[in-house]
C-alpha cells in the first residue's frame, strides 16, 4: 500500500494554497457554468437569478470543502481583510491570491471546455466582448454601458464592503454567532443577497480573483486583448475596488461593532474563518513552564500530519493544518470537539488525550495522545493507549502503528517542488512582493510612468540569484541526508544478518552493532559480546560528555546471545512516546509472559558510538525523527542580523516617506490640474478616464510611487547578499584561521550574518572540546616536598633520575598511581595494553605511572598486577573505596607480595590535606605552596597519600566495614574516613589542556568588551578550574560568587546577596574614586526603595535594582552557577533577577547545564539584553545553543560534526574566534555600514531629483532622466564601486584591530549605522538632489549652445543632470573608500567610463536605426557633452555637493577623531617614517596575563582543588563485583583497525593526525619493529615521540649499563632524558626493561577513545633502546655536577 | 604523501587577494592635502567665475513680450481668441550695434512641454517615416491619433498638434521705410534631429505619403506644405517643426526661430529702429501663458548666463573661506602626531 505519509504535503503554505486553489476552482466552476448555461441558452435554461444562485452554491461548496485548511477565503479581498485584521500573516497574501487566481483560471478553462459547443453555437464561432452575441461575460464581468468609471468603482467597493461586514460577524461569539457548521451556508446566502442586489451595474464580481482569472483565461482563449481594453481599460476596477471595499468593510465592522461588544476576548472568539493553524500557533510555541521547544514544532507538524492521515471525517481534517505542537494539537482536538458538539466519541477521545497529557506532566511532550485522540474519534481498530508498542522481529505488527521510519529529511525541496515552493518563499519577502506590485502597477497604462523593464530586469535578477543559492543549499542538504540515510547497518531479518541502509531500518528490527559504529536509531540493548550484557558507549554526539558510559541489557535478553536466538525473540516493548529527554526512558518488556522494567540504562541512543565492545544487538524502539537525537535538534531558524532588521525598518520608513512624497506630489497635481492643467487642455486634453482633477491626482500618486520607488532599489538586497558572500569567502580563505594540524580552514556556513560578527556582546562557550582540547596530560608533580616539572612531555631529568636511583618516595608515588584507580586494562597481545578509564584524568595518571616504569598490567576482582621497574608484582586488592562527590577521593587497600598492607589514597587536595597526619606539617606546608603554584597555572591538582596499615588495623577496619555495609552507606564512609589518617602526601597535577591561545583570545575578547559565559556540562570544580586556566577568572577579580542553591528561594537569596555585595563593593570603590556622586546614587536608590516598598520588602525582598545601577558596577566580579540553581534561575520570575546579576559580572560560568538550558540561557540574554550573542561549541549538546544564538560557531574536528552542521561559522580552534570577530566581523560591520550609508545616499540623490522636477512639470510624474539611465543607474553605473567598497574596504589593517580591541566597540554600540546615521545619509542625499536639480535648472534655462540653439530642452537637461549625478556619486564613493585597491580603481573609473560609453552607445544613430521607437535620446549625449556650459554646470554641481562634505569630514577627524582615525593616522605616520611596527600582536593580552601572574600568591589553594574525576562513581563496583573483567581480544583488534569509512571517523583521523603532526614525519618513517599495531592512535603517538629524532643514534647495546654515557647532541624539540637501562630480559612477558622510563607524551586521545588507553610494551622497549644514548648524554653534566 | 597533498588541497591560497592584503592606497584627509586643496579649488573657481562673469556681461539680449495682455500692447487686439489671422506690429529701437551673429528666439511661458502625457504624445515610428505608422498611429498619440472620422492624423499626438505657428517678419525702419531683414531659418534644429531622428517617408512627391491621413487638428496646413518657399523644408524635417518637437525641460522656455546672419546684418543689427510684424496665431492666454521674442548674441560659452559666473565666484570664495576656517581649527586642535 502506498504510504500516505509520503504523499502528504509538509509545507503548510503549500497545503493552504492548494486549498485556496481548489476552493476558488469549485466556486468558479459552479458560477461560470451557470453563466454559460444561461447565456448560451439565451435565458431559456435559467435566468440572471440562477447565475446568482449558482455562485452562492459554489461559495457554500467551496467553503465546506476548504474551510478547515485555510478558512476558505476564496477571494483576495477577504484574504487582504484578514491580513489587515492580523488573523492571517501578510506573507500569505500573495500566495493565496496567486492560488485563487490560478483556481479561477483553471475553472474558467474547464467551463469553456464543458460549454465549448454551446459557446461556439451561440457566438457563431466569433468570440467577442461587445454585441448581442458576446460570450466574454460568461467568464469575467463587464460594466453596463451606462455606468461611469467612478460609479462602477463605488459599486464594487460597496459590494465587497457589505460582504466583509456581514461575514466578519458570523464567528463572533459575543454577538450572535452562527453555528460553525452552518457558516458556509450563511455566507452563501450573503453572497446570494449581494449578487441579487448589487450586480446589475457591473456584474458584481466583488472578488479580484474571480474576475481576473476568467479574464486572463478569455485573453488566452481567443477573446483577444479586448477583454482588457474594452470599456476603456475598465478591467482594473474589479481588481482594485474589492480590495479597498473589503478593507473598508472590515474597518466598518471593527469601528461599529467589534470594539463595542461586551466581555474581553476569550480565546474562542477567534472567528472560524481565519485559519486554524494561526489559532494554534500562538499558545503552542510556549509550554506552560516557559520552555520554548523548537523541536516540538517539528514534532507537532509531523504529528498533525499523522492526524490528518488518520482522520476521515471532514471535521478532523480541520485539525490538520499546521498544528505546531503536541499541546497545540490536543487543543485543536478539544476545540474542534467543542465547536462541533458532535459525536460523543470524538469528545471522549480528545478529553482522554488531554488527560493523558496531564498524567505525563507539564511540559512533557507526549505527542501520541493527540494522535490517539484523533484515532479514537475515528473509532477505528486502534485501541486507546499512550505508549508506543514495539514487537521485536514483527514488522507487520509494528507497521500498523505507522511509526516514523529511520529516514531523516532536512531538505526543503525536490526537483518538482523547487520552483513553485521557492518562488512562494521568495514572494513572502516583503521586498519582492513590493516589486511585483510595482511591476503590476507599471502595466497599467494610465499610471505607468516608467517602462516595465525598469523593474522586471532587477527583479528577475534577484529572484534567480536567490533561487540558485537556495538550490545549492538544498542540494547539500540532500547530499548530507542521503549520506546519513545510506549508511549501512546490519539488520537481523528472518534470522539472517543483512546489510540495510539506515533509512530502511524499521521500528522493531533487531540490528547488530559493531565496535566504533554509530548507533543507527534508539535501540533497546538486547545482548552484547561482553559478559553480563554490558557495553560501552560514547555519548559525545548527544550530550558532549566524552567519557564512556556503560549500558547493560536486561539479563533475560543478554542470555540470548547471538543472532540465532535473537531471531526467535519476539518480546514486546511498551514504552513512552518519543521525547527529548536524553537521560530518561521508561518502558516495559513483555516476553514469555513476564514483565521486565526497562530504563535508560538499557538504551543505546542514536548518535552514540559503541566503544570497546565487540558487538551488540539492539531492538529499534525509536527511529528517524522520533529518536532522541532528532527530537533534541531544533528546527533551523532563519537568522537575521540586527542590521537586517534595522534595514527592514528603514525600508518601511522609506516606503512611508515614499507615500508621503507621493501624496505631496499628488496634491500638487490636483492643484495644478485644477489651476493650470484644466486650462491647458487646449493643448493637452485630459485622458478619457480622467474626468476631474482629483482622479488625475489619484493616478499621479501611483505614477509617482513607481518613479520614486528607486529610493529602495531591489539592487539593495542583491548587493547586500553579494557583499556578505564576499565576506564569507574572505573568512573561508583566511589562512590565519586555517588549522594546519587538522587541515581545516574556517568556514562561513551561513553567508548572511557576517556583519553581526562585528557587534557581538555576549559569547556563550562550551568548555569541553571548545576551550579545552579534551586531552589530559600528566604535567607536574611534587613528591615529598620535592617539585618536579616534567613539562609538556615530562622529560624531567630529575624525576627520571629519582625513579632510576630508586627513591622510595618517588617509587611510592608511582606505585600509588598504578594501583589506586578503577581503570581496567586489557593486554591484548604481546606488549600492548589498553586502558579503559571512566574519566580521562584517571587514564592520564595511570598512563603516567606506566611511563615511569610502574605499569598497571591487569586486575582481577581480588588482585592487581603491575610491572614495577620491569618486575612483575601482584598485589592483593583488599578494598576499593570508590570516588564520589562527597568524599572527593578514592582509596584502595592492597596487600603487597611481602604481605604488608597499604592504603593508597588520592583525591582533592583540600580533602586530603585535612586528613594528613599532623607530623607531616612541614611537608604539608611545602606541598601546599606547590599546590598553589600549580593551581595558579590553571592545572588540575590532586593529592596522593598513603599509609601502611598493620594487620590489626586492617582487620578492625574491615570488620567495621562489613557491619557498616549493612547499614547506610554514609556510615561506611564515616568509618573509612576514620581510618584515613594518612602519613605522607604527594601532589600531582593534571593539565586539562586548553586549546592553543585560549587565554589570550579570551583576554583580547574581554578587552573588546565582550562578555564571555561558559556553559558546560562539567561539574563545578572542573569548570571553575578551566575558568582560571583560561584566564576568565583571575585572581585580581573582586569576588567570585558561587550560586549553588537547590531551591528557588535559596537561589534567589544567593543572587540577591551577590548583587548587594556587588553594589556595596562598587559603591565603596566609587566612593573612593568618585566621591560624592557614587554615594548619592546609592543612597538615592536605597531611600526610594524604603519609601515605596516598606512592608512588602520583607516578603518579596528588593526587586532587581534599576539596570543603570547594575550597569555601573565597577568591580570585576564573576559568577559561577550550577545546574540546579540555573534551572531555578531560568524560571520566568527569576529571569530578570538572574540577568541583572549575571550581566554585571565580567565572567559567568554555568555548570552542569543541559543542552536545552544552554539554549535557554542564550534566549534569556537575547530577550533581556537586546545584545548580539554568539554561541560557540563543538558537540551535539551545543546544537541548541548554537541555533538559538544570533551567531552559532562550531568547532570542527573535535566531537563530530553535529555542531558544525548547525552552526553559522566553523573553524577548528577557539583562538580563531578573535580573528573572526575582531578582524572579519569588524570589517564586515564597517563595510556593511559604509555600504548602506552610501547606498541610501546615492539613491536619494538619484530619486529626489524627480520630486523637485515635479514642481516644474505639472506633477505629471515625468522622469528627469532617460528610462535606460533609470534602469541602469543602480545595476551598472553605481553598483560596482560601492560593491568594491563593501567588500574590500579596510579602515585599519587586521593586526591593528587585534592590537586595539577597543576598535570593536563601535559595532557593539551600533554607532556606524543607526537611525541617526541613516537620516544624515538621506539628508545628504536630498541635499545632493536639490543641487543636482536646481543648478542645471538655473544655468540651462538661459544657456544656449554656441550655435545659438537653447540648451533648455528636456534631453539636454536629462543628460546633464544624469552626468552630474554619476560624477557626484562617484566622487562621493571615492571619498568614502578608505582602501583603494586595484579593484576599487578599476571599478570606480570603470563605472564612469561605462556610464559614458553606454550612454553614447544607447544614444547612437546605429541603435536608433534599429529601434526608432525605443531610443528617443538619439544624439543627445554627443551634442550635450560638447558644450562647455554643460561641463561648467557639472563641475559647479559637483563642487557644491562635495565641498561641504569634505570640509565636514576634515573637521570631524580633526575635532573629534574616532579611535580608528587615530590608529589609521598613526599607521600612516609610521609607514612614512618607515618604522617597524612597534607593538607585537600579542602585546595587549600579554599585559593582562602578567597582571594575574603577579598576584599569584593571593589566592588560596582551595579554589582549584578540582579533582576532575567524572562526577559519577567509577568502575569500582563493577571491579569488585567481578563483572566484566574480560575484554575480548577481538574487541582490541577491531579497535585497532577501526578506521571505518564513516565521515566522522575521517574527521577524527584528521584530528588525530594533527596531534601527531610535529614529530610524525620522522616517527612514521622510522621502523618500529615491535609495534604490533602501528595504527593504534596512542601507540603511534608514543612511538612517534620516541622515535622523534632521526638524527639520534640508535644504540644497539641493549645490555649497556645505565651509566654508560655517550655524548650525543640531540635536537631541541626532543629534550633528552636519561633512560637507565637495566639488563635486557629475554623473557617474553618481561620484555619491559626494568626501570624503563619512557618520556611519552601522555594524552588521552579525547576524540579517539576517551578512557581507552593503549600502549605497546614493545614500543616502550624500542624507546628504551634509543633513549639510552641520549639519556646518558644529558645525564653527564648532572653527574659531573654531582 | 597523501596527507600532505590533502593539506595543500585544503589550505586556502596564500594570495594577496584572498588574504585581503592587496596593496592599497589609503587616503586620509590630512591637513596637508585638504587645506591647500581647498585654496586651489577656491582660486580656480574664482578665476573661472570672473571669466564667465565678464563674458556674460558682454552679451546683449533684447526681450520683448508680445502676448498682448496689457491694453497698450500693440498685440492686444490679437489676444481675443475670436480674432483670426491677426497681425500686429512691434516697434523697437537699438541704440548701438547689436553685434552679430544675432539669434532670434520666440519664448513661451507657463507652457508645459514637459508634462508626461504631452511628452509621450507622439509616434516615433511615424516621425521616422514609417508608412505603417501613418495609417495606424500609436496609442500614445491619443486623443490626437484619429480625427472624428477615424482618419489617422499625421503627424499624430499632442506635441505636433500644438506646434507654434506665429510667424515673424523683421523690418529695419530707415527713414520711415521698412526694409526686410533677411532671416536664416536653416540649421536651427539639432543635427541629429534633422539628419537621423526625423525622416520623411521616401515617397515622391511627399504629398502621396499623406494619402488617407489628415493634418493635425490645429494645423492650418498639412505637414507637406509647412514651408511653401522651400520644398525641401517640408514634412517632418521642417526646421520649425523640429525645433518645436524638441521639447523644453521647463515651463518657461525659448526656442530658436531664426538667425540673422545674412547680408548687411552679418556683423549684427545696426543701431536704429526696427519693426517686427507678427502673425499672431497661437493662443496662450487661455492658460495664462505669455509669448515673447528675444534677440541675443552668443559668446564662446553660449548665451547670456550671469548666474553661472556668480555661482562660481560664490563657491570659490566659500572654498577659500572654508580653508581659512580649517586652518584655524587645525592649528588649534592639532591632530596628535604620535600616540
Amino acid at each position: 500500500m502506498l504510504n500516505r505519509r509520503v504523499l502528504r504535503v509538509r509545507n503548510p503554505l503549500i497545503r493552504e494554497c492548494m486549498a485556496e486553489f481548489l476552493g476558488t476552482f469549485v466556486l468558479l466552476l459552479f458560477g461560470c457554468s451557470a453563466a454559460a448555461q444561461v447565456k448560451t441558452s439565451r435565458e431559456t435554461k435559467g435566468q440572471f437569478l440562477s447565475v446568482n444562485m449558482a455562485f452562492s452554491v459554489g461559495v457554500m461548496s467551496a467553503m465546506y470543502l476548504t474551510k478547515g485548511i485555510t478558512g476558505a477565503h476564496l477571494n483576495p479581498a477577504v484574504s487582504l481583510s484578514f491580513c489587515v485584521l492580523g488573523q492571517v500573516p501578510w506573507g500569505r497574501l500573495v500566495p493565496y491570491f496567486l492560488s485563487q487566481l490560478l483556481g479561477a483560471y483553471v475553472a474558467s478553462g474547464l467551463v469553456y471546455l464543458v460549454y465549448y459547443d454551446a459557446i461556439m453555437e451561440f457566438s457563431g464561432g466569433v468570440l467577442t466582448v461587445y454585441g448581442p452575441n458576446e460570450t466574454a461575460s460568461i467568464f469575467a464581468t463587464y460594466p453596463s454601458e451606462y455606468i461611469s468609471l467612478s460609479s462602477s468603482f463605488l459599486d464594487q467597493v460597496v459590494g465587497t464592503g457589505m460582504l466583509m461586514l456581514c461575514i466578519l460577524s458570523l464567528g463572533e461569539k459575543r454577538n450572535t454567532p452562527a453555528p460553525p457548521e452552518l457558516i458556509p451556508a450563511i455566507v452563501a446566502a450573503i453572497v446570494l443577497g449581494i449578487s441579487m442586489s448589487m450586480s446589475a451595474n457591473c456584474g458584481g464580481a466583488i472578488n479580484p480573483a474571480r474576475d481576473l482569472g476568467p479574464r486572463l483565461f478569455t485573453l488566452t482563449a481567443g477573446w483577444g486583448t479586448e477583454v482588457f481594453t474594452c470599456y476603456n481599460y475598465w478591467f482594473w476596477v474589479p481588481l482594485v475596488a474589492p480590495l479597498i471595499g473589503g478593507v473598508l468593510g472590515t474597518f466598518m465592522y471593527l469601528i461599529f461593532i467589534h470594539w463595542h461588544l461586551p466581555d474581553p476576548d476569550p480565546p474562542e472568539s477567534l472567528t472560524p474563518l481565519s485559519t486554524i493553524s494561526d489559532k494554534v500557533l500562538q499558545p503552542s510555541t510556549m509550554w506552560d513552564n516557559g520552555e520554548t521547544i523548537p523541536w516540538a514544532i517539528a514534532e507537532g507538524r509531523r504529528l498533525s500530519g499523522d492526524v490528518q492521515k488518520e482522520a476521515s471525517s471532514r471535521r478532523e481534517r480541520n485539525i490538520a493544518t499546521d498544528g505546531p505542537s503536541v499541546r497545540g494539537c490536543v487543543r485543536v482536538c478539544v476545540w474542534e470537539a467543542r465547536e462541533g458538539e458532535t459525536e460523543r466519541q470524538g469528545w471522549d477521545g480528545a478529553a482522554r488525550g488531554q488527560s493523558n497529557l496531564t498524567e505525563i506532566g507539564t511540559g512533557d511532550p507526549s505527542p501520541r495522545p493527540c494522535g490517539d485522540a484523533a484515532s479514537s474519534v475515528k473509532g477505528v481498530f486502534r485501541s486507546y493507549k499512550e505508549e508506543r508498542k514495539v514487537r521485536a522481529n514483527d514488522r507487520e505488527y509494528n507497521e500498523k502503528f505507522q511509526y516514523a521510519s529511520n529516514c531523516i529529511m532536512t531538505s526543503k525541496y525536490n526537483i518538482v517542488t523547487f520552483l513553485p515552493v521557492n518562488l512562494f518563499e521568495q514572494f513572502q519577502e516583503v521586498a519582492n512582493t513590493y516589486f511585483l506590485f510595482l511591476l503590476i502597477l507599471q502595466l497599467i497604462p494610465q499610471i505607468s510612468s516608467l517602462s516595465w523593464f525598469t523593474t522586471i530586469v532587477p527583479l528577475a535578477l534577484v529572484l534567480s540569484i536567490t533561487a540558485v543559492k537556495d538550490a545549492t543549499d538544498d542540494y547539500f542538504r540532500h547530499k548530507s541526508d542521503s549520506q546519513v540515510n545510506n549508511r549501512q547497518s546490519q539488520v537481523l531479518i528472518r534470522g539472517l544478518l543483512q546489510n540495510e541502509k539506515w533509512m530502511n531500518v524499521r521500528v522493531g528490527d533487531i540490528i547488530k552493532l559493531e565496535n566504533n559504529q554509530f548507533v543507527a536509531a534508539d535501540l533497546l540493548l538486547l545482548s552484547s559480546s561482553e559478559p553480563h550484557g554490558l557495553c560501552y558507549i560514547e555519548t559525545a554526539e548527544l550530550d558532549g560528555e566524552s567519557n564512556m558510559k556503560v549500558r547493560q541489557s536486561v539479563s533475560v535478553t543478554s542470555e540470548l546471545g547471538d543472532q540465532n536466538n535473537l531471531a526467535s525473540f519476539n518480546g514486546e516493548v511498551v514504552c513512552e512516546p518519543p521525547n527529548n529527554k536524553l537521560d530518561r526512558f521508561c518502558g516495559t518488556l513483555y516476553w514469555r509472559d513476564k514483565k521486565y522494567t526497562l530504563s535508560n540504562q538499557n538504551m543505546l541512543l542514536r548518535g552514540c558510538v559503541l566503544r570497546n565492545t565487540e558487538a551488540c544487538y539492539g531492538l529499534v524502539i525509536f527511529a528517524g525523527p522520533d529518536t532522541k537525537l532528532m527530537q533534541n535538534s531544533g528546527r533551523t531558524k532563519f537568522k537575521r542580523t540586527s542590521i537586517d532588521r534595522l534595514m527592514n525598518t528603514l525600508v518601511l520608513w522609506i516606503f512611508g516617506f515614499l507615500v508621503c512624497m507621493g501624496v505631496i506630489l499628488a496634491l500638487g497635481n490636483a492643484v495644478w490640474e485644477r489651476e493650470v492643467g484644466f486650462l491647458f487642455q487646449s493643448y493637452l486634453p485630459w485622458d478619457p478616464p480622467v474626468d476631474n482633477f482629483l482622479f488625475s491626482a489619484f493616478l499621479s500618486f501611483w505614477s509617482y510611487v513607481i518613479i520614486l520607488n528607486t529610493v529602495v532599489p531591489i539592487s539593495l538586497y542583491v548587493s547586500v547578499e553579494v557583499i556578505r558572500l564576499g565576506h564569507s569567502y574572505f573568512i573561508n580563505w583566511d589562512q590565519q584561521m586555517f588549522c594546519s594540524q587538522c587541515n581545516t580552514p574556517a568556514e562561513a556556513r551561513t553567508t548572511t550574518l557576517n556583519e553581526e560578527l562585528g557587534q557581538v556582546e555576549y559569547i556563550f562557550s562550551d568548555k569541553t572540546g571548545t576551550l579545552t582540547q579534551n586531552i589530559m596530560s600528566f604535567n607536574k608533580c611534587s613528591i615529598n616536598g620535592q617539585t618536579y616539572d616534567p613539562d609538556f612531555c615530562f622529560y624531567d631529568d630529575t624525576l627520571l633520575e629519582a625513579v632510576k636511583v630508586g627513591d622510595t618516595h618517588t617509587h611510592k608515588f608511582f606505585r600509588l598511581l598504578s594501583l589506586c584507580h578503577t581503570v581496567m586494562s586489557e593486554e591484548k597481545s604481546e606488549g600492548e595494553l589498553l586502558y579503559k578509564a571512566q574519566s580521562p584524568d584517571e587514564g592520564a595518571l595511570v598512563t603516567a605511572a606506566r611511563n615511569f616504569g610502574f605499569v598497571f598490567r591487569s586486575r582481577t576482582p581480588g588482585t592487581i598486577t603491575t610491572t614495577e621497574m620491569g618486575r612483575s608484582v601482584t598485589y592483593t586488592l583488599l578494598a576499593i573505596l570508590d570516588f564520589n562527590n562527597i568524599r572527593k577521593r578514592m582509596s584502595v587497600i592492597v596487600r603487597n607480595p611481602e604481605g604488608r598492607i597499604c592504603l593508597y589514597c588520592k583525591g582533592a587536595d583540600t580533602v586530603l590535606l585535612e586528613r594528613l597526619h599532623p607530623c607531616n606539617q612541614e611537608l604539608m606546608n611545602i606541598t601546599s605552596d606547590h599546590l598553589n603554584e600549580y593551581a595558579a597555572d590553571g592545572l588540575r591538582t590532586l593529592a596522593l597519600a598513603y599509609r601502611d596499615l598493620s594487620e590489626d588495623e586492617w582487620e578492625a577496619w574491615s570488620e567495621r566495614h562489613r557491619s557498616a555495609a549493612k547499614a547506610a552507606s554514609c556510615r561506611e564512609d564515616r568509618l573509612a574516613a576514620a581510618y584515613e589518617q594518612i602519613e605522607q602526601d604527594m601532589v600531582v597535577t593534571i593539565e586539562d589542556k586548553l586549546q592553543e591561545g585560549v587565554p589570550e583570545t579570551i583576554a583580547v575578547l574581554s578587552l573588546a568588551n565582550i562578555k564571555i559565559w561558559v556553559l558546560t556540562g562539567d561539574k563545578q570544580e572542573t569548570a571553575v578550574n578551566i575558568g582560571y586556566s583560561c584566564k576568565m577568572l583571575t585572581d585580581d577579580m573582586t569576588e567570585v560568587f558561587i550560586i549553588s542553591g537547590n531551591t528557588v528561594q535559596s537561589v534567589r537569596q544567593e543572587l540577591r546577596r551577590a548583587r548587594d555585595r556587588m553594589i556595596e563593593m562598587s559603591r565603596t570603590r566609587d566612593g573612593k574614586e568618585e566621591g560624592v556622586e557614587g554615594c548619592f546614587m546609592g543612597n538615592g536608590f536605597r531611600e526610594g526603595q524604603g519609601d515605596s516598598r516598606g512592608g512588602e520588602k520583607q516578603l518579596q525582598g528588593p526587586p532587581p535594582p534599576p539596570s543603570n545601577l547594575m550597569d555601573n558596577i565597577s568591580g570585576e566580579f564573576a559568577l559561577v552557577i550550577n545546574g540546579h540553581s540555573l534551572a531555578h534561575a531560568l524560571e520566568a520570575d527569576m529571569e530578570t533577577e538572574f540577568v541583572s546579576t549575571a550581566c554585571a559580572c565580567k565572567a559567568v560560568i554555568c555548570c552542569r547545564v543541559t543542552p536545552l538550558q544552554k539554549a535557554q540561557v542564550v534566549e534569556m540574554i537575547k530577550k533581556h539584553k537586546k545584545a548580539v550573542t554568539l554561541a560557540i561549541g563543538d558537540g551535539a549538546n551545543d546544537v541548541s545553543m548554537i541555533k538559538s544564538a544570533h551567531i552559532g560557531v562550531g568547532i570542527s574536528g573535535q566531537e563530530g560534526i553535529q555542531a558544525v552542521l548547525a552552526s553559522d561559522y566553523s573553524f577548528s580552534q577557539f583562538r580563531f574566534l578573535q580573528r573572526l570577530l575582531l578582524v572579519h566581523g569588524r570589517w564586515s560591520y564597517l563595510r556593511m555600514c559604509r555600504f548602506l550609508c552610501y547606498f541610501f545616499y546615492k539613491n536619494f540623490a538619484f530619486t529626489m531629483v524627480h520630486f523637485w522636477f515635479g514642481f516644474y512639470c505639472g506633477f505629471s510624474a515625468q522622469t528627469v532622466y532617460d528610462q535606460y539611465f533609470i534602469t541602469l543607474y543602480n545595476i551598472v553605473y553605481t553598483s560596482l564601486p560601492v560593491l568594491a567598497m563593501g567588500i574590500f574596504d579596510q579602515d585599519v589593517p587586521d593586526q591593528r584591530s587585534l592590537e586595539y580591541p577597543k576598535l570593536y566597540e563601535p559595532g557593539q554600540l551600533n554607532l556606524l549605522f543607526n537611525k541617526r546615521e541613516f537620516f544624515i545619509c538621506i539628508a545628504q542625499g536630498i541635499y545632493t538632489s536639490v543641487v543636482l536639480f536646481f543648478v542645471p535648472c538655473a544655468i540651462l534655462s538661459d544657456a544656449t549652445q554656441s550655435t545659438g540653439v537653447p540648451l533648455a530642452d528636456y534631453q539636454t537637461f536629462a543628460v546633464t543632470t544624469a552626468t552630474a549625478l554619476v560624477i557626484v556619486v562617484s566622487v562621493q564613493i571615492a571619498l568614502d573608500t578608505g582602501f583603494w585597491t586595484v579593484i576599487n580603481h578599476v571599478f570606480v573609473w570603470g563605472s564612469l567610463g561605462l556610464y559614458f560609453s553606454i550612454m553614447l552607445a544607447l544614444q547612437s544613430q546605429t541603435l536608433f536605426g534599429i529601434f526608432p521607437n525605443q531610443f528617443h535620446f538619439v544624439g543627445s549625449a554627443q551634442s550635450t557633452l560638447l558644450q562647455p556650459v554643460v561641463w561648467l554646470t557639472i563641475a559647479l554641481a559637483t563642487a557644491i555637493c562635495i565641498v561641504p562634505v569634505l570640509a565636514f569630514r576634515f573637521l570631524k577627524v580633526d575635532l573629534k577623531p574616532q579611535l580608528s582615525d587615530t590608529v589609521r593616522y598613526t599607521q600612516l605616520v609610521r609607514q612614512k617614517k618607515r618604522k617597524p611596527a612597534g607593538r607585537s600582536v600579542g602585546g595587549a593580552w600579554r599585559g593582562v596575563g602578567s597582571v594575574s601572574e603577579s598576584r599569584l600568591g593571593a589566592r588560596g589553594s582551595s579554589r582549584r582543588s578540582g579533582y576532575a574525576f567524572a562526577h559519577t562513581e567509577g568502575f569500582g563496583e563493577l571491579i569488585t563485583s567481578g563483572k566484566n573483567m574480560r575484554l575480548s581480544s577481538l574487541a582490541m583488534a577491531t579497535f585497532a583497525s577501526r578506521h571505518s569509512s564513516s565521515w566522522i571517523d575521517t574527521l577524527r583521523r584528521k584530528k588525530h593526525s594533527h596531534t601527531n603532526t610535529p614529530p610524525s614525519a620522522s616517527g612514521e618513517s622510522s621502523p618500529a619493529p615491535s609495534c604490533v599495531s602501528g595504527s593504534i592512535p596512542p601507540l603511534s603517538n608514543s612511538s612517534s615521540v620516541l622515535c622523534g629524532s632521526q638524527d639520534a643514534p640508535i644504540e644497539e647495546e641493549t645490555g649497556a649499563a645505565p651509566d654508560t654515557q655517550t655524548a650525543s647532541t640531540s635536537s631541541t624539540q626532543n629534550p633528552p632524558a636519561p633512560a637507565p637501562a637495566s639488563e635486557a630480559d629475554d623473557g617474553s612477558a618481561q620484555t619491559l626493561n626494568a626501570g624503563v622510563l619512557t618520556p611519552v607524551a601522555l594524552r588521552s586521545q579525547g576524540g579517539d577513545s576517551p578512557g581507552g588507553w593503549t600502549i605497546s610494551l614493545g614500543a616502550v622497549q624500542e624507546a628504551l633502546l634509543r633513549w639510552k644514548g641520549r639519556a646518558s648524554a644529558s645525564n653527564s653534566p648532572v653527574k659531573l655536577a654531582e | 604523501m597523501v596527507k600532505e597533498e590533502k593539506e595543500i588541497a585544503n589550505r586556502p591560497d596564500n594570495t594577496a587577494f584572498t588574504q585581503q592584503r592587496l596593496p592599497a592606497w589609503q587616503p586620509m584627509l590630512s591637513a596637508g592635502i585638504v587645506i591647500p586643496g581647498f585654496v586651489l579649488i577656491g582660486l580656480a573657481f574664482i578665476g573661472i567665475g570672473v571669466a564667465l562673469f565678464v563674458t556674460s556681461r558682454s552679451i546683449t539680449v533684447l526681450e520683448i513680450d508680445y502676448t498682448g495682455v496689457e491694453k497698450d500692447s500693440p498685440c492686444y487686439k490679437c489676444s481675443d481668441a475670436d480674432v483670426k489671422n491677426c497681425v500686429c506690429n512691434l516697434v523697437f529701437s537699438i541704440d548701438s550695434l547689436f553685434e552679430g551673429p544675432v539669434f532670434f528666439y520666440y519664448g513661451l511661458s507657463n507652457y508645459f512641454q514637459n508634462y508626461r502625457k504631452y511628452a509621450a504624445s507622439k509616434d516615433d515610428d511615424q516621425l521616422s517615416g514609417d508608412l505603417d505608422a501613418f495609417t495606424a498611429p500609436s496609442d500614445s498619440c491619443s486623443p490626437y491619433d484619429y480625427n472624428s472620422n477615424d482618419k489617422p492624423i499625421v503627424p499624430c499626438g499632442a506635441i505636433a498638434n500644438s506646434m507654434f505657428n506665429d510667424t515673424f517678419k523683421l523690418y529695419r525702419v530707415v527713414n520711415g521705410a521698412k526694409k526686410l531683414v533677411p532671416l536664416d531659418g536653416k540649421g536651427i534644429a539639432w543635427w541629429t534631429d534633422y539628419n537621423v531622428k526625423y525622416r520623411n517617408p521616401s515617397v515622391t512627391p511627399l504629398k502621396n505619403a499623406f494619402n488617407n491621413t489628415v493634418k493635425p487638428i490645429f494645423w492650418p496646413k498639412p505637414a507637406y506644405q509647412l514651408d511653401a518657399s522651400d520644398p525641401a523644408n517640408n514634412g517632418f524635417i521642417n526646421q520649425d517643426f523640429l525645433v518645436w518637437m524638441r521639447r523644453a525641460a521647463l515651463p518657461d522656455f525659448r526656442k530658436l526661430y531664426r538667425r540673422i546672419t545674412e547680408g548687411d546684418y552679418a556683423k549684427g543689427l545696426p543701431a536704429g529702429n526696427y519693426s517686427l510684424t507678427i502673425a499672431y496665431n497661437y493662443p496662450v492666454l487661455s492658460f495664462d501663458g505669455t509669448k515673447k521674442v528675444v534677440f541675443s548674441n552668443v559668446s564662446w560659452m553660449g548665451g547670456k548666463n550671469e548666474f553661472l559666473g556668480i555661482a562660481y565666484l560664490v563657491v570659490g570664495s566659500l572654498c577659500v573661506l572654508m580653508s581659512i576656517v580649517m586652518l584655524i581649527v587645525y592649528a588649534k586642535f592639532k591632530f596628535p602626531e604620535e600616540d
